[in-house]
């Protein structure tokens, strides 16, 4: 099991809680410093105290749905890059959001090392973005 | 949906065309006919009538001539004179001359002596007295006197025409007997049909001339009783079974009436002519229309059920597509209420695996199963998420590409890579294209998938040697490719025929088939303007036909 820390800032926005504590662990356990919220609106708050790089957003929440999360995050943090999650048939939506902006999308169940490379991809266009500014 | 009886509708569409047109027709022809015959009736009798007139003219005017010549005579001469059997003769050969109508000549006194006497019964007639003979007293009585035929003293028949003349104190009475062919001749004139007939009979309907069809003078005539006609009358009787056209007129010189007679069958020879010609034409109508409306309800069937059948298969499809959205939507239903909990095992598991691979805890004796349950975990996840994912398959709204697809390379490349598999089950793939087939435009990578799964389907089917034969064909008429899978397997139930296509019907075994992939196909070939049909037969095998639009 690699311990490395990669000092990547994960935001994993989920509802449903066992699956947002499973995947922080495993993420964790692979080295990436994750913050969880269980709903948009406490996503944005996170947003402002410990600024993520990189955002796994689940798409269907009760309360601020994931496109909507993903439109006030851009708005307080335009540099961030967000992964949407999708259960089911709203890929539509999830292609709809990529060419809003996200980086990209997978679709659920997850695998953990499919997340781990998406998460990756995405902070290094972050770091070429913020290199750019 | 309801299915029409045509037999019965075709019978009910036929009697109805033919009795609203029959109809119609037969009253047509029974009223010309009946008008035809009234107008033709009318006229034999009128003609009949006609010709009973003239020939009653006729003899009124030879009985007319005769009585002024016979008059003329009686009162030119005088008793004395005529008395004298020479000049009597003189004046018979004079008489003689211009015709040949009396048979004798007398004179008789007013005693009833035949004073003179010139003819053939000379000596029978010279000495007899007809003192009391009825036709010397009517002769008296009247003056002029046209007897009935009778016998007389001679025992021939025969008549006569009698005048009486005033000489000074007495009378006397000129007398002759007129030749019977007179008569018959002005009468038979003319008489062609063989069932015609003319005869005179007097006011007790006894003969007074010889019917052609036989009879005797002074015999009842083998006809109707006519010897009361006053005025001219004619029409049908019917006598002795047969009928026959009459007319009947008295002679007015005498108590005589002449009837004419005509045979229905040869008078009305012209009518009956046209009555089969209307005959002929009315049932060359009904046969007509009797054809026509067989022809006509034929198609009108025929084209009905074609509209049914479209209209059933329309509403089949409208069936199945209205399955395919409801479908869908349970689709993204279950994907959503599914992979939420599917999600977070797989979390679990993968957290359980990250656990498991710190050092100490692989020690423990029941490591290994452990790590191995949560193997099966994921596996089952992965399964679970195939599932879900094929579902999504129906709501994944996808453009199709457009793309140049020739159709039989596609069946090329898409049975090759099933080759291996198909060799290991010893089944032969064997290959039909039509060489007419034209590149089409549409999406390769879904045509593709819909025949990778009727392949994989046709190779399940057969289970261990056979054949599956996959054949092309152009339909230039409807513009349309065609391709087939025909496989030699176990082929399908007939009850289970209308439900293949129904997503999550599967006859395979549990955990094998989703029952999802020709519920797929179907979607797509669909969506791509296609159709796909299957024909099957158990114990022979299936085949399933996809038909794709050249764009």
């Amino acid at each position: 099991m690699e311990k490395k820390q990669r000092g990547v800032k994960i935001l994993l926005v989920d509802d449903e809680e066992i699956f947002l504590e499973a995947t922080a662990r495993q993420l964790g356990v692979r080295g990436f410093k994750v913050t969880t919220a269980d709903s948009g609106e406490a996503a944005l708050l996170l947003m402002h105290d410990t600024p993520p790089d990189v955002v796994v957003l689940d798409q269907q929440m009760p309360g601020m749905s994931g496109s909507e999360t993903f439109v006030e995050m851009k708005r307080i943090n335009p540099l961030v890059e967000v992964i949407i999650l999708t259960g089911n048939t709203s890929v539509d939506n999830a292609l709809e959001l990529l060419k809003m902006g996200t980086f990209d999308y997978l679709m659920k169940p997850i695998n953990i090392d499919d997340l781990l490379y998406k998460i990756e991809d995405a902070y290094t266009r972050k770091m070429l973005n913020e290199k750019q500014q | 949906m309801h299915e029409r009886n045509y037999t019965k509708l075709w019978w009910r569409n036929c009697l109805a065309i033919i009795c609203l047109s029959v109809v119609p027709l037969l009253f047509v022809a029974i009223s010309l006919y009946s008008l035809f015959d009234g107008i033709y009736t009318e006229k034999v009798t009128e003609t009949l009538k006609r010709t009973a007139e003239n020939r009653r003219d006729a003899i009124d005017l030879f009985f007319n001539e005769r009585i002024a010549q016979l008059y003329t005579i009686a009162n030119t001469n005088t008793f004395a004179a005529l008395s004298d059997e020479t000049f009597l003769k003189k004046i018979f050969e004079v008489m003689h001359v211009k015709s040949n109508s009396y048979m004798d000549i007398g004179v008789i006194d007013d005693e009833g002596n035949h004073r003179s006497y010139v003819g053939p019964y000379y000596s029978l007639l010279k000495e007899v007295n007809y003192k009391h003979e009825p036709w010397f007293n009517a002769t008296k009585a009247n003056g002029i006197y046209i007897s009935d035929i009778f016998m007389g003293f001679r025992k021939v028949p025969h008549f006569i025409i009698a005048v009486m003349v005033r000489e000074k104190n007495t009378s006397w009475i000129l007398r002759v007997t007129i030749n019977l062919k007179n008569i018959y001749d002005v009468l038979q004139v003319d008489l062609v049909g063989e069932g015609s007939d003319a005869f005179i009979v007097n006011n007790k309907n006894v003969l007074m001339t010889q019917p052609r069809s036989g009879g005797y003078y002074l015999e009842k005539p083998n006809y109707p009783d006519f010897s009361s006609t006053i005025t001219t009358n004619a029409g049908r009787r019917n006598f002795e079974a047969q009928e026959s056209f009459y007319a009947s007129t008295k002679i007015s010189s005498t108590k005589w009436v002449l009837v004419v007679k005509e045979d229905p069958a040869e008078i009305l020879l012209p009518f009956q002519k046209g009555r089969y010609l209307m005959v002929f034409f009315t049932i060359s109508g009904l046969a007509t229309i009797v054809l026509g409306a067989i022809i006509f309800t034929n198609v009108l069937i025929n084209r009905i059920r074609q509209t049914d059948q479209e209209d059933a298969s329309k509403s089949d499809m409208l069936i199945q597509a209205n399955k395919m959205i409801a479908l869908s939507k349970m689709a993204a239903g279950i994907a959503h209420e599914v992979n939420n909990p599917l999600a977070a095992i797989a979390e679990v598991a993968g957290w359980m695996k990250d656990l498991l691979a710190e050092e100490d805890i692989a020690k423990n004796k029941n490591f290994t199963e452990l790590d191995e349950s949560v193997d099966k975990i994921e596996q089952q996840v992965a399964r679970a998420k195939k599932v879900i994912h094929n579902l999504l398959g129906f709501a994944r709204r996808m453009e199709p590409a457009k793309e140049k697809i020739n159709v039989n390379t596609l069946l090329d490349e898409t049975t090759g890579f099933l080759d291996n598999e198909a060799k290991y089950v010893n089944i032969n793939i064997e290959k039909k294209y039509a060489e007419n087939v034209p590149i089409i435009t549409n999406d390769l990578s879904q045509i593709q998938q819909v025949i990778l799964n009727i392949l994989n389907n046709a190779i399940d089917a057969i289970e261990h040697s056979g054949t599956v034969t996959v054949s092309t064909r152009y339909h230039e008429k409807t513009d349309e490719v065609e391709i087939s899978i025909a496989d030699t397997g176990k082929g399908i139930p007939e009850s289970n025929l209308g439900k293949i296509f129904d997503p999550f019907f599967t006859t395979k075994e549990v955990g094998k088939g989703t029952g999802l992939g020709l519920s797929i196909s179907y979607t797509i070939i669909e969506k791509l303007g296609g159709r796909i049909t299957v024909e099957s037969k158990a114990g022979e095998g299936t085949v399933f036909t996809i038909f794709l639009p050249k764009n």
